[in-house]
């Protein structure tokens, strides 16, 4: 809080602004129109070129596979900017740390759960075709 | 500057940094949207060990059905449209919202709901279709985990279509004054959240699930 003082210098030496500083009422982005129809513009493409290329098969199954991750990803970019308005300066910077920290967190949990069970199915159990498992 | 001040630091003066150590007042609910975000990035949590659970059981079919001969991909589009159509009109809510006129954050609020119960109409017929199938949650480790996950996610648009039809009752008896706004700016972060899951959901269990 007291860094908004040293940012801004002009306000420092005004002692009125510094005990009403704490005008934490409505730091929230509101969307506009705009935002939102290019949000969902880019959505509908973002949604239908996945679901054109896997009902159609036009490319290879592992190319199809990292296009339609990617799609997935820039998707989520999208649906966070224009409709949830995340923004570096939401809630003084908190929202955007609590994101990061929740992104990090998710990573970790999902490469890691994949790639010790993907190793403990190859590498612990023998008999596994014996048992006739399929897939 | 005061005298006291003067002899304690006589140079120092620029220096000074004043601190208010009074109890000041805090408009009420002024930290609630960074609050409830925080909520979200909890479910969040709650989503991605759902999803983990899916990407390590989701190829134990135990000698049931698989993706290929489960899912019904024109379904799912349909569904994932629902879901995008009612993000929009959310959206549209909020910008009447902001803009003060009730009756309109009414109106898109309404059809927002419509949306929902659409999409939560169509996942329970297929959800009803798997069972009748014999394809429900006991048939595989895939199908637990497939039910567990996408269920999930449908409890969530459950709880987010009474949340809403509450919230409208609420503008309606007392206006779009700042408590309800509030309401409707967190739930606006949920319904935004829940389509997000959604993405997750539609491509890496079924258009994944698909191209196995």
């Amino acid at each position: 809080m007291s860094a908004d003082y040293k940012a801004a210098p002009a306000h420092s030496a005004d002692l009125d602004s510094a005990v009403h500083h704490d005008d934490h009422a409505d730091d929230h982005a509101h969307g506009s129109r705009k935002d939102y129809v290019i949000g969902f513009v880019l959505s509908v493409i973002l949604t239908a070129i996945p679901f054109w290329l896997v009902m159609t098969n036009p490319l290879s199954q592992q190319t199809t596979a990292l296009i339609i991750m990617a799609f997935a990803i820039v998707q989520i970019v999208v649906h966070m900017i224009y409709f949830l308005h995340m923004n570096g300066k939401n809630e003084g910077g908190w929202s955007m740390m609590a994101l990061l920290f929740t992104v990090v967190v998710v990573v970790i949990a999902l490469s890691g759960s994949l790639w010790v069970m993907y190793h403990m199915n190859t590498n612990m159990m023998p008999a596994a075709t014996e048992m006739g498992q399929m897939g | 500057m005061s005298g006291t001040n003067m002899t304690a630091t006589p140079e120092g003066d620029e220096a000074t940094v004043f601190y208010v150590v009074d109890e000041h007042d805090h408009p009420e609910g002024g930290s609630t949207m960074l609050g409830f975000w925080i909520y979200l990035m909890s479910d969040c949590l709650i989503f991605a060990m759902l999803f983990a659970t899916y990407g390590v059981l989701g190829t134990s079919y135990a000698g049931g059905p698989g993706p290929k001969e489960l899912f019904d991909l024109p379904l799912v589009a349909l569904n994932t449209s629902m879901l995008l159509f009612s993000s929009i009109t959310y959206g549209f809510a909020m910008l009447a919202m902001n803009d003060g006129k009730q009756r309109a954050t009414q109106g898109w609020l309404a059809i927002t709901g419509l949306f929902g119960l659409a999409f939560l109409g169509i996942e329970l017929y297929e959800f009803s279709h798997l069972i009748h199938e014999n394809a429900g949650p006991t048939r595989s480790a895939f199908l637990s985990s497939f039910f567990t996950l996408v269920g999930t996610h449908g409890l969530h648009v459950t709880f987010g279509l009474i949340w809403l039809v509450v919230l409208m009752v609420q503008v309606q008896v007392k206006g779009l004054i700042p408590a309800n706004t509030r309401r409707l700016m967190c739930l606006s972060l949920f319904w935004h959240f829940l389509d997000v899951i959604w993405i997750g959901v539609f491509t890496f269990v079924y258009l994944m699930g698909m191209l196995r």
